[in-house]
């Protein structure tokens, strides 16, 4: 899903109207559900993770794989299942986009769980996401881009 | 303004000295004298002990009051903090507690859920990953930022730590995925049970090609296989430990009564391998409840003891040998 100007348009005018909202998000819970899982943390990282959902992790890791994944894949806390972060380094090496997994996410703000996640990515407010881990900038490596108000 | 730091492993590790650390399980009770008696049996052993946080996600006392014991009792302490039961919010104050304590060096991790521990029916917090806890550590430290974006008055100074699990699926990932934690701010990382040392090298080979070796010291976990039943538990009950076939072989292969013998030579060999591997900068014991097995391990390796100040007995253990976190900074 692209971003562009007409997206960004819609969006405003979605949020701007509750019941249109409501709407939206509900069509968005219920695709990206039966599809991915989801669980609507309003802040989706799948396009980094080979659209496995790191909120389906038992620990929401949103950095990669605990040390406890089976040496079958298998999850540590549900054995029955796999790991979300094999599947994603599965399907993202797959598509070409290994790199992807080494992007630092940062951590989620649990003010907009349950919200949408289109919505807040059409407007750019998704772009402070992530940042690049493996070209760290001039100054002391990439901590600087924790806090969540720039200094 | 910034605390300044004092710590063993710090200097060990900037010497370039071979490090010794160990894992001590606090107790399940408000027992010092338990904490104290297994610092009696390190002391003069190990640069620095782990204090777990409620291991395996069971009670036991907090990893913070059991450092503060451990220093009393003249061991460095590395508070490890789990993100398990605490949110963005604890983390941070338990972080600067450990500050104000002049707890040298703090661990972060994601922690095992609750499922695995002794009261399943808790509500698992995991506010933040493992990687983002380390971030937070650096930020607060090196910024003397909250997440808020808030300033704090004093910068604590403490080393921080990482865990890995070199064995564990995506194994392709694993290089990478401690590239990250070091991006985020691990100064050294602690790994689980190293039983299979090629595996453990083609890891290594992975760091060195990514330029992670020069940045963040690499601290192979090890430790004594005592019984068959152990190795049944380790094998199947452990999650990500990986025992591989030569291993099992060799304990089945003796006497029962020689099973126990037989894992601590295994131990000491391992030690002695990886102690030959470039790249290598020391070696964790995870002991449980063998703690006074410690020092046999590492004098068969050939490691002597008399590594703690023994100044620090008794006295304030920290008072001694002070360096700023700038100079360490730059050196690593
Ligand atoms: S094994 Fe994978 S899915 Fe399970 S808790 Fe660990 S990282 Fe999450």
């Amino acid at each position: 899903m692209a971003r562009t100007r007409f997206y960004a348009r819609l969006a405003r005018f979605v949020e701007g109207r509750p019941g249109l909202y409501r709407w939206f998000t509900t069509a968005e819970r219920m695709s990206k559900e039966s599809l991915f899982g989801c669980r609507m943390c309003g802040q989706c990282a799948m396009p980094a993770t080979g659209y496995a959902c790191p909120m389906t992790c038992p620990k929401q890791l949103r950095n990669g794989p605990c040390g406890g994944v089976g040496s079958d894949g298998a999850c540590e806390v549900y054995p029955t299942l796999r790991c979300i972060w094999v599947m994603a380094d599965e399907r993202s090496t797959g598509a070409g986009h290994r790199r992807d997994l080494d992007l630092l996410q940062r951590p989620v703000d649990h003010r907009e769980q349950g919200r949408s996640s289109w919505v807040n990515y059409w407007q750019g407010r998704d772009e402070a996401l992530w940042t690049d881990a493996t070209t760290p900038g001039p100054g002391p490596l990439l901590h600087r881009d924790l806090g969540l108000v720039p200094r | 303004m910034t605390v300044e730091a004092p710590g063993r492993l710090r200097h060990a590790l900037q010497a370039g000295r071979f490090v010794v650390t160990a894992e001590l399980g606090p107790p399940r009770g408000a027992d010092a004298g338990a904490v104290e008696r297994k610092a009696a049996q390190l002391r003069g052993w190990v640069d620095a002990v782990n204090l777990t946080d409620n291991q395996g996600a069971n009670v036991r006392m907090a990893s913070i009051g059991a450092c503060v014991l451990a220093q009393r009792a003249g061991l460095e302490p590395v508070m490890q903090l789990t993100c398990r039961d605490r949110n963005r919010i604890a983390l941070q104050s338990d972080l600067l507690a450990a500050g104000a304590l002049e707890i040298p060096n703090v661990l972060l991790l994601t922690g095992d859920h609750p499922h695995l521990g002794d009261h399943p029916e808790a509500k698992p917090v995991f506010d933040l990953d493992g990687v983002q806890a380390t971030w937070l550590a650096r930020t607060l430290r090196d910024d003397g930022v909250l997440m808020s974006g808030q300033d704090i008055a004093v910068r604590p100074s403490w080393l921080i730590g990482s865990v890995e699990n070199p064995f564990a699926p995506p194994i392709s990932l694993r290089g990478r995925r401690l590239a990250k934690k070091v991006a985020a701010g691990a100064d050294f990382v602690q790994t689980q049970y190293v039983f299979d040392v090629r595996v453990f090298r083609r890891w290594l080979g992975d760091l060195a090609d990514l330029g992670i070796l020069e940045r963040c010291a690499v601290i192979a976990g090890v430790g004594p296989i005592r019984s068959l039943q152990m190795l049944e538990i380790l094998r199947s009950r452990v999650p990500g430990v990986a025992v591989p076939e030569d291993v099992v072989r060799r304990l089945r292969g003796v006497p029962a009564d020689r099973v126990a013998e037989e894992g601590v030579r295994l131990c000491v060999e391992t030690v002695q391998e990886l102690r030959a591997t470039a790249g290598v900068a020391g070696v964790h014991l995870m002991a449980f409840g063998f703690e006074h097995g410690i020092p046999e391990i590492l004098e068969r390796a050939g490691i002597s003891p008399h590594r703690s100040a023994p100044a620090a007995v008794g006295g304030t253990p920290l008072a001694t040998s002070v360096v700023s976190l700038e100079g360490d900074r730059h050196a690593r």
